[in-house]
């Protein structure tokens, strides 16, 4: 008997167990390509279908997973001034990031498949793939000590309204993901914006920095022993004070001092290779571009959407230069790249085949005012020191409204050669 | 460049709609499809750089202590606003059915409706209480019927595509106009607090 009889067998009754049923289906559609084919209309027929497509773009991600994990404990160990170099003690820094990180991504799963597997139950259908990307990004674009209650909120509301509400997988007007964290960056300003929340572990008390491992500390004091009987170096007791801990992003840096203020803590090529503060997964310029090659090559994500917005940034940020109003302005245009996380929107939230145009010509056009726009809330905009979270979800409500009038004009075209 | 800030300023970033939540009747209830949008989007920007500038006009000269009365009728700004805005829109309707019936019927009642349309007397008090002079005015009547229109017809676009959705039942129709006002009003935040002013030297 082969494996996929003996999974077989272990289906659930549909009319008995409705729910199990669903679960067991889910599951199943994602091992294995289901044997039903699309019957009538005019369909493409091709050996990759929704899931194979979306777990493509999770593996695509799976590079800025891993320097996620390492930057985390890096980023801890530069703060508290030990073990700053990079290729030191790393086997705690990845047992740092994966503390931090493992809680954020099974909460995201939890609370979001929960949601979507409660709903793929009730209107009676198979379970939709959609959560699959959407929960790879979460933990991606958060803080790494961001309070797990919050986060499962800011899921559950953006799973609720940002997708179920409007029907669900590939329904969606705005970016699931990114609804996630406007909520939390609106709801919880606290938790996710200023300077001292891109580096973990670390909280103030009167003024003074300590460490703070928080409700992991178990596990790394567990480990301890650990590292301890093989002769390694350790983490060491809680609460030990950290002196002249800035944290400030190189954002921050250049709002209020220019190109200039920003080297003197990073050098470019800190940034270009991401051993900075900031959200666990948009630090390394160089691994997002090569999970966006894949997507490109897979043809999976969008290059003129890409390729648009790169120039959308470049053009914006040239008028910027000339105009050099401010310092932040004055910022060569190709510096641009190196902070913050323009590389990461354009790779993987920007081309969310379901929130952007959908027409070749839309796209042009809907990238380009990404950059645009992101570029003017995060120079002009002195609230938010970035800006293309809230870029993309301005240009999702503008994409229907995009297409309407390129559908609209390709009719008429057509109709003049009637 | 104070009106371009003006402009700026009411069309994206203050928008009528989607930061003061005023005129959202017609805005929910008009925004089906997108030709309808436009057509009443066309409306409200028509009546507002009409009605705004001739409510500067009747503030100052009729109703303000330098005008014809020599002496302060501001109690009496509300009902001539309205009056103005009545007379204004009996106009509009009335071009329009002339020149479009098609737009007429779709529109119906939202058309003498946009008398009582929050937005346009929103914009003539905040006009007053922001103290602009008449060009000024001109720009702002314009401006914020621009992002008026802006808001509708996103909106309108929206659920047109949206058609296509399987909407919960208990959502379909208003409930998700709802849902997608509040996430229109999430998207424009990203623009909410940029003062264009502050980038240009005096």
């Amino acid at each position: 008997m082969a494996l996929i009889d003996k999974i077989k067998s272990l289906e659930p009754d549909k009319k008995k167990h409705p729910f199990l049923h669903t679960v067991y289906d889910g599951f199943f559609t994602f091992l294995y390509q289901p044997a039903t084919v699309t019957r009538g209309g005019v369909h493409i027929r091709d050996g990759i279908d929704l899931k194979r497509t979306m777990a493509m773009v999770v593996v695509a991600m799976q590079l800025c997973y891993l320097f996620g994990t390492y930057n985390i404990g890096q980023q801890y160990f530069m703060a508290i001034g030990k073990h700053a170099g990079y290729f030191e003690a790393i086997h705690l820094k990845i047992l740092f990031g994966l503390v931090k990180i493992l809680p954020i991504w099974i909460v995201t799963h939890l609370v979001g498949l929960g949601v979507e597997f409660y709903f793929a139950y009730k209107k009676g259908h198979g379970i939709e793939e959609g959560f699959l990307v959407t929960g790879a990004l979460i933990p991606l674009i958060m803080p790494p000590d961001i309070p797990l209650w919050i986060l499962a909120i800011a899921v559950a509301f953006a799973v609720l309204f940002a997708k179920e509400a409007f029907g669900g997988t590939g329904m969606n007007i705005w970016n699931v993901a990114l609804v996630a964290r406007v909520f939390v960056f609106f709801a919880y300003p606290g938790t996710i914006s200023g300077d001292s929340v891109w580096v973990a572990g670390l909280t103030s008390s009167n003024g003074q920095v300590v460490t703070d491992f928080g409700g992991s500390g178990w596990v790394l004091h567990l480990f301890d022993k650990l590292w301890a009987s093989l002769g390694w170096s350790t983490f060491g007791a809680d609460g030990v004070p950290v002196d002249g801990f800035s944290g400030a992003t190189p954002l921050a840096l250049a709002a209020a001092g220019g190109w200039d203020a920003v080297t003197q803590h990073y050098t470019p090529s800190e940034m270009w290779w991401g051993v900075i503060p900031g959200s666990v997964g948009e630090t390394s310029k160089p691994l997002i571009i090569v999970g966006a090659l894949m997507l490109i090559f897979m043809r999976i994500a969008s290059w003129r959407i890409m390729v648009s917005m790169v120039f959308g940034l470049a053009i914006t940020a040239l008028i910027f230069n000339a105009w050099g109003f401010n310092p932040y302005m004055e910022v060569p245009w190709y510096y641009h790249f190196y902070m913050g996380s323009f590389l990461f929107a354009m790779a993987f939230m920007a081309t969310d085949p379901v929130t952007a145009s959908a027409t070749n010509t839309g796209k042009w056009i809907y990238g380009f005012f990404i950059g645009v726009i992101g570029m003017i809330v995060r120079i002009l905009n002195p609230a938010y020191p970035e800006g293309w979270m809230l870029a993309i979800l301005f240009m999702n409500s503008f994409a229907p409204l995009i297409d309407y009038f390129i559908v609209e004009s390709n009719m008429k075209k057509r109709l003049r050669r009637v | 460049m104070d009106l371009l800030n003006i402009f700026l300023k009411s069309a994206f970033i203050e928008n009528m709609v989607l930061s003061y939540f005023l005129g959202m009747c017609s805005f929910l209830a008009v925004s089906k499809s997108v030709k309808t949008a436009i057509g009443l989007g066309a409306a409200v920007i028509f009546v507002l750089a009409i009605t705004v500038p001739m409510n500067w006009l009747i503030s100052e000269l009729v109703l303000g202590p330098k005008g014809i009365f020599k002496m302060d009728l501001t109690f009496l700004r509300f009902i001539l606003f309205i009056a103005s805005i009545a007379a204004m829109v009996q106009l509009v309707e009335m071009a329009v059915e002339k020149f479009s019936p098609s737009l007429y019927n779709a529109l119906g009642i939202f058309l003498p409706l946009i008398t009582v349309n929050c937005a346009i007397l929103g914009a003539a008090l905040f006009m007053v209480a922001r103290e602009y002079n008449f060009s000024e005015s001109v720009v702002y009547g314009v401006g914020s019927g621009f992002g008026w229109f802006l808001a509708i017809v996103l909106m309108a676009a929206i659920r047109e595509k949206l058609r296509y959705s399987h909407v919960p039942a208990p959502l379909r129709g208003l409930g998700i106009a709802f849902v997608i006002t509040a996430f229109l009003g999430i998207a424009f935040m990203s623009l909410m607090g940029i003062n264009p002013a502050n980038y240009f030297a005096k």
